[in-house]
């Protein structure tokens, strides 16, 4: 198997060679006709806004709904919340993303008029954040339940109602403990937002389908493709890492291996 | 505000399209999971060993697999099989191919954790009894690690069942391509997709659920 990456310098419409390959990424010049590697970018392009909308959505509506499943049983209210966040949660979680993606695009939109008018990618973006928000709301409830029920005690001596223990004590230390997993959980956004080439969304895995048919060049394509996913998936770690490290508060949760200060 | 029309959820459409497909998801689950338990646990074992070569190689494997979607190792197997056989290959094969290799560096991950979940001092106890190396993994640590794991082995198998539908890709006949055909032979597409979220949502609710119950009974107290 000989590799031959000249594809990406290739126009997309003839095949040719064009004009400006590599500085066209930069905007430094631009080609007549769209090459491989312009179409590889804005594929790239596609992937990461997909995985960014979701990603906002998914960690959104999952830190709420996780701690809507922690609230303690007082009342008729609180315990529709809890089971209705509980529901939420088994609902997102137990379906296929495709088999969501799917129900967002061909049914959803036919019943809730208003989405008609939402292209693919955003309906896409709504179906990968509420799976994933499944999976966060859980381990925020995990990182809340791992809190020792003296800080919520210690937040109701202070005279602080529900809202203010959530707001002031428990989330801001339950959501430094998360972020650990957190993190593994958005490199996940990363890769299943591939999904959305199910409903043509131009990103990266559907230009993956469609160049290896139209090149017969699918070893580099692949090679591309995988790579540029590798890579936002890394950058996310590393973005993820150094908000950890912004956010920590030293001798705190998460921070010290010496137990005696951890709480 | 338009209707769903139901009159077709019927016996024939289970047994023209459904059935075909979920027999395809399940045995392609079952297969992943025993094929990638006994690689993943070698995996784990070249991981946990102490020769260098080998434990990079392993711990290369497991991590590569687990930073390229799935949807992406799923068109690599379908594009490379083919070339090194020199010959096409089906899609379902190459599905159960790609599974395979795929869940065994994920269930590498977990094997390992449950291989360092068994107290030291069982490998000490099995090398005082005279046990070497292949004795003291299958007779003592091996048992006790799955013991430990079954709860999350089962949850992984909950995943992959979910995951065997992005198979879509390549176009292999699984139970959501079962419900994707009769919706278009019927010309019902919206209700076969609420369905098939109907159906995967029983088969996975019910097997999280049966987990769970497993869960409390397969502790082992120390």
């Amino acid at each position: 198997m000989n590799m031959d990456f000249g594809v990406f310098c290739k126009s997309t419409l003839d095949g040719e060679p064009v004009q400006h390959c590599i500085s066209s990424i930069f905007g430094i010049a631009q080609n007549a006709d769209p090459s491989y590697l312009d179409w590889l970018m804005q594929a790239w392009l596609w992937t990461i806004a997909v995985a960014g909308l979701s990603l906002v959505i998914a960690l959104v509506i999952g830190a709420v709904m996780g701690t809507l499943r922690t609230l303690p049983n007082s009342g008729l209210g609180s315990r529709l919340l809890v089971r209705g966040a509980t529901a939420w949660v088994e609902l997102f979680r137990n379906i296929p993303i495709l088999v969501q993606v799917f129900v967002w695009y061909h049914v959803i939109p036919s019943f809730v008029v208003p989405l008609k008018e939402l292209p693919s990618y955003l309906l896409v973006s709504i179906a990968l954040g509420f799976f994933t928000s499944a999976r966060i709301a859980e381990q925020v409830r995990a990182g809340i339940q791992s809190l020792p029920s003296g800080q919520m005690a210690a937040a109701t001596a202070l005279g602080m109602n529900r809202v203010q223990s959530y707001r002031y004590v428990i989330l801001p230390m339950a959501l430094r403990i998360v972020i650990p997993p957190l993190t593994s959980e958005s490199m996940n956004v990363v890769k299943n937002s591939s999904v959305a080439f199910a409903v043509s969304v131009p990103e990266l895995t559907l230009f993956a389908m469609q160049a290896q048919e139209e090149t017969s060049r699918g070893i580099e394509i692949y090679l591309a493709v995988t790579l540029l996913y590798a890579l936002s998936a890394f950058a996310v770690n590393r973005l993820m890492t150094w908000i950890e490290r912004r956010t920590r508060i030293p001798g705190f949760v998460g921070t010290s291996t010496d137990p005696s200060l951890a709480h | 505000m338009l209707s769903l029309d139901l009159s077709f959820y019927n016996w024939a459409l289970f047994s023209d399209y459904i059935q075909k497909g979920l027999l395809f998801s399940v045995q392609l689950t079952v297969i992943a999971t025993i094929g990638g338990v006994v690689f993943g646990t070698f995996l784990a074992l070249m991981r946990l060993s102490g020769n260098p070569v080998l434990s990079y190689c392993a711990s290369f494997y497991v991590n590569t697999m687990r930073s390229i979607p799935l949807v992406m190792v799923i068109l690599w197997f379908f594009l490379l099989i083919p070339l090194l056989i020199g010959k096409p290959i089906g899609a379902n094969l190459s599905a159960i191919i790609t599974f395979i290799a795929f869940e065994a560096a994920y269930f590498a991950e977990i094997m390992r954790a449950g291989i360092q979940s068994v107290p030291r001092g069982q490998t000490y106890a099995a090398q005082a009894l005279g046990m070497n190396y292949g004795q003291n993994m299958r007779l003592i640590i091996l048992p006790q690690a799955f013991r430990n794991m079954i709860p999350v082995l089962m949850t992984q198998t909950i995943i992959l069942f979910q995951d065997t539908s992005l198979v879509y890709a390549i176009g292999a006949y699984d139970l959501l391509k079962g419900f994707e055909i009769a919706g278009k032979n019927y010309g019902r597409p919206m209700e076969t997709y609420i369905l098939a979220a109907v159906t995967y949502f029983i088969i996975c609710f019910s097997l999280s659920k049966l987990v769970r119950k497993i869960q409390t009974k397969v502790a082992i107290i120390r």
